[in-house]
């Protein structure tokens, strides 16, 4: 044995060694920003249940794959992927060309492709989501529509940039929704590689609501409005709660099937969490099934972050996107809350409008602070919460329409 | 350039016309879904309302059918131990879920704290942790 001839050919198929390939420089920068995202996460609490595991995700692809080295030990393989979603390929949409050829983080990802992590997700959100007060009070609805405004703007925008195709541009828009399951569907669905960036993004802002909201909330309403109080709504019964996801499940998917998965295990989430009959497996979705899949999904969304995939322009321009995509929905919805004070005689506080953007239950505490900062009597938590969940429904519908548009 | 053209992107671009068009119809097509919504809502809220007032206005009538002879039998009794009046306001019945009872009494003593109200006068109807 050729101990200096082992030792080099260590050494050469290291990952060391694929920093000094061409583009290796691109996985030092990503080790960096992995690094960035963990202390943002940990220190910080940015999201921290998705955003540490994507930062490891992340981590993880860009110390085990280097363009120009050997693949085999990688544990995520982009160009497996390209090959996948490449409709000239001997491969195409070929699950079983991936298996074969798969990393650890390949086979996770399989369940981001298929849109079953998201959709899971959207189920253990419906278990744990009260729709009461939406229920009480339904002109909610109205401000989780208007609040999808910045998914729309920034679809715009994305799309007349003319740095984006349709597809993508739908991708971005959806950032506006400020709900990470959906924005991972979608994006899964029309534009794969932007995964990383469109999550990161999405993510991101959602643990940044909290600062993105207050100056925009602000700046939109007066002292006058922001202290309204609201009187409290009427109580819902037990079956009206039980009725509810049947009909919203009947509705929406008849309107637009595309909607089927995320509104279905939303609503199917929610009538487990609210018939009464089956706590043992609302309980399951609300907690071990919806932490197993925030494991697989956190990981495997990082592992989209190759370096060679994620470094462009694109990734910057989809995150100044992103953050116009949440200033415009929070627009849209204070700008209706505030019509809905004026039609009400000054009945609705148009800080809850702000909540339509979905990001349950941040939104809606945002609304709850700022009302308390104006006066301090009023209490607004449950008053948002029907725009908060509305968004929910409202993102879902707008990704649905994007989804049938450029579906295919 | 050369940097966005790294992976292939998927679908085409779109003219700037279709642009303006899906945005406007997407947004339309929200809105319109939730207003319908919105509108069987208020009615499955209006059935359940009137349905509602029904069972109250018969167990109110009930309840008025048992407490008449009641107070027919025992007027006596009812002059020699004069009921004590309630104190204004009423706690109700708090339904509580997944919070302590202690909890839910420093949260009831600080709210009626923070409001600068007895707390008799005040009515919590349930106390939740937001998770």
């Amino acid at each position: 044995m050729d101990i200096v001839e082992t030792l080099k050919k260590l050494l050469g198929e290291s990952g060391f060694a694929g920093f000094f390939q061409n583009g290796g420089w691109q996985n030092a920068v990503m080790i960096v920003i992995a690094c960035v995202l963990l202390y943002l996460g940990i220190k910080k609490k940015f999201e921290p249940l998705l955003l540490v595991g994507i930062a490891f995700g992340c981590l993880l692809v860009n110390v085990s794959y280097f363009v120009g080295l050997t693949e085999a030990d990688a544990l995520y393989h982009p160009n497996l992927w390209t090959e996948f979603l490449d409709a000239n390929s001997a491969n195409y949409h070929s699950y079983g060309y991936i298996l074969k050829n798969a990393g650890f983080l390949d086979i996770l990802y399989i369940g981001v492709k298929a849109g079953l992590y998201p959709s899971l997700i959207f189920m253990g959100v419906g278990a744990m989501t009260d729709f009461g007060p939406l229920i009480a009070r339904p002109s909610s609805l109205i401000l989780g529509a208007a609040a999808q405004l910045g998914v729309f703007l920034a679809f715009f925008g994305a799309s007349a940039s003319g740095f984006f195709t349709g597809n993508q541009a739908a991708s971005i828009g959806i950032i506006g929704g400020a709900d990470g399951p959906t924005a991972i569907y979608l994006t899964t669905k029309l534009a794969p590689e932007l995964l990383g960036a469109i999550a990161i993004a999405a993510y991101s802002y959602m643990a940044l609501i909290p600062m993105i909201q207050p100056p925009i909330m602000k700046l939109l309403t007066t002292k006058k409005e922001r202290e309204v109080v609201m009187t409290q709504a009427r109580e819902v019964s037990k079956t009206e709660k039980i009725i509810f996801p049947i009909v919203v499940t009947i509705f929406c998917v008849l309107l637009l099937p595309s909607t089927a998965p995320l509104i279905g295990c939303l609503m199917l989430g929610n009538l487990w969490r609210e018939c009464g009959v089956t706590e043992r497996l609302s309980d399951t979705v609300q907690n071990a099934l919806m932490n197993i899949i925030t494991i697989f999904l956190g990981i495997s969304v990082g592992a989209t972050m190759a370096g060679s995939q994620f470094l462009t322009l694109q990734t910057i321009l989809i995150v100044v996107l992103g953050l116009l995509a949440f200033c415009f929905s929070t627009v849209g919805g204070l700008l209706v809350g505030k019509i809905m004070y004026k039609v009400t005689g000054g009945k609705i506080n148009p800080l809850i409008g702000s909540a339509g953007v979905s990001a349950v239950p941040m939104a809606a505490r945002v609304s709850q602070i700022e009302g308390q900062k104006a006066n301090p009597k009023n209490f607004l938590l449950m008053h948002a919460m029907g725009p908060n969940v509305a968004g929910v429904i409202g993102s879902a519908i707008a990704a649905g329409f994007l989804l049938k548009v450029f579906g295919g | 350039m050369q940097i966005m053209m790294d992976v292939a992107a998927s679908g085409t671009m779109l003219p700037f016309g279709d642009t303006v068009l899906t945005a406007v119809l997407g947004y339309g097509v929200v809105f319109l879904g939730l207003l319908v919504l919105m509108a069987i809502v208020y009615l499955m809220g209006a059935v359940f309302k009137a349905l509602g007032a029904r069972k109250a206005a018969k167990a109110e009538a009930e309840r008025n059918a048992r407490a008449m002879p009641v107070a027919a039998r025992a007027p006596a009794a009812a002059a020699k131990a004069p009921e004590k009046p309630l104190a204004p306001g009423a706690a109700g019945e708090v339904k509580r879920f997944d919070v302590p009872d202690k909890e839910a009494a420093m949260i009831m003593a600080i709210v009626a704290d923070q409001l600068g109200k007895p707390l008799n006068e005040l009515r919590f109807k349930s106390i939740k942790e937001v998770k």
